[in-house]
């Protein structure tokens, strides 16, 4: 019956049209680029890492993104791990939403984001830095952090703006433990990425520089209300590339790499995205 | 907590749901609608403009842009005689209570190469099933 179900889904999404959205090369941060109404998004996202005086570890999540309308993206997230020399486990899901509440564009463009989070601690996707996350939550063994679910509730205040072909993206995150007496944690993001070119080709191309956007990323975490700043934070940066295969899914790769000593050397971040568009359309009458 | 998130939530559903506007056009400043564009009528622009359209309107607009569902015809005498800056405007800010996302993340040059596609398909009558884009 599960399969059925299953073979039903992809049956019904492969009536829609698989194209390459409107997306910049980010893992953590946010634009304001949300998702066109009525396309479904479905990513796999991958980060491998090596702490140091930990286990290797490999995390996986999948994103179903859809937009609700021009102004509402809603997504869920589904993570799991696998820890060398430990083991493999799941450890929860997301459900997070974005509003534009200026429907006109601006030079800098807010995008409101709230999210609900059911997680255990063995979460490992690193979708954000907050608070005082550091390398040593990564070294904890799954069958102890595993035992222990947080579930939050994280706003971020998504600031972006697109300036001659560049876009520049600043979040403020803030995440709240619902379940447990922690204080407020706070945690940023700065990206910045651009298209190879701006100008579309004539002829179809796979390999043409228009497929191509590359940028930079920067986060960490800022503490939380009971010690803002920097002090026992970790920090990431690193260069980041996208490639749109032309009706195809878009593939993107990221190293980052840890600025001080309570972060992970590097982390290895991949993902592949492909978008269904108008998912609903074969329902509607078609004008001719 | 929760309560204070739950109005504050209403409160800001409500203000997006008010923040109507009457129609795209009265929306477009001066200076947006005196641009001009820099790849009008050229052939190559039109044909990458094709492909554009064909990757990200044509599910919404239909292939031949005569519009899809509620979806409007791009072929209306409204939409060809708009000037391109009306166009280039539309794309850039979209027309997000109607639907209509903004195309801010495409290249400034490349929405360009669109509008000269979308203007070189010239006028359409739309049977009664398509809606006006106002």
């Amino acid at each position: 019956m599960k399969l059925i179900s299953v073979l039903g889904l992809f049956a019904w999404l492969s009536l829609a049209t698989s194209v390459a959205g409107q997306e910049w090369p980010y893992f953590v941060t946010y634009s304001h680029a949300l998702e066109e109404p009525g396309n479904l998004e479905v990513e796999f996202r991958g980060v491998q890492a090596s702490p140091k005086y930990g286990n290797d570890f490999s995390s996986a999540t999948i994103e179903f993104e859809y937009g609700a309308t021009a102004w509402w993206t809603t997504e869920v997230y589904l993570s799991g791990q696998h820890t060398s020399n430990d083991s493999t486990v799941f450890n929860g899901y997301r459900w997070e939403n974005r509003f534009r509440p200026l429907l006109r564009e601006h030079f800098i463009n807010p995008v409101l984001y709230v999210e609900y989070e059911n997680l255990n601690k063995a979460d490992r996707s690193l979708l954000e830095v907050v608070g005082h996350d550091s390398i040593s939550d990564l070294r904890l063994p799954n069958a102890e952090s595993r035992s222990v679910t947080e579930r939050e509730l994280e706003l971020k205040l998504i600031l972006s703006s697109n300036v001659r072909g560049w876009n520049i993206s600043e979040n403020f995150i803030s995440a709240k433990n619902l379940i447990a007496p922690e204080p407020w944690e706070f945690g940023y993001a700065f990206g910045v990425s651009r298209p190879l070119t701006l100008v579309a080709g004539s002829r179809d191309c796979v390999f043409c520089r228009e497929n191509f956007s590359a940028g930079a990323e920067i986060y960490g975490g800022l503490g939380g209300l009971d010690g803002f700043g920097f002090k026992a934070t970790s920090h990431y940066a690193g260069p980041t590339v996208a490639f749109n295969i032309p009706r195809g899914p878009t593939v993107s790769f990221s190293p980052s790499f840890g600025l001080n000593a309570n972060s992970v050397g590097a982390l290895y971040r991949f993902k592949v995205s492909y978008e269904f568009q108008q998912i609903f359309s074969h329902f509607h009458r078609r004008a001719k | 907590m929760i309560r204070s998130l739950v109005c504050a939530g209403l409160i800001l559903a409500a203000w997006v749901c008010n923040a109507a506007d009457a129609g795209w056009m009265k929306h477009v400043s001066e200076t947006d609608r005196a641009r001009t564009n820099p790849y009008a009528k050229q052939a190559d622009a039109i044909a990458a403009g094709s492909r554009l359209f064909q990757d990200h309107c044509a599910k919404c607009h239909g292939e031949d842009a005569l519009g899809r569902g509620k979806k409007p015809s791009l072929r209306t005498r409204e939409v060809q005689q708009a000037s391109d800056g009306e166009l280039f405007s539309l794309l850039k800010n979209g027309y997000l209570r109607r639907g209509m996302p903004s195309w801010s993340a495409l290249p400034e040059p490349s929405r360009w190469q669109l509008i000269a596609y979308v203007k070189s398909l010239g006028e359409k009558g739309t049977d009664e099933s398509t809606t006006p884009l106002q």
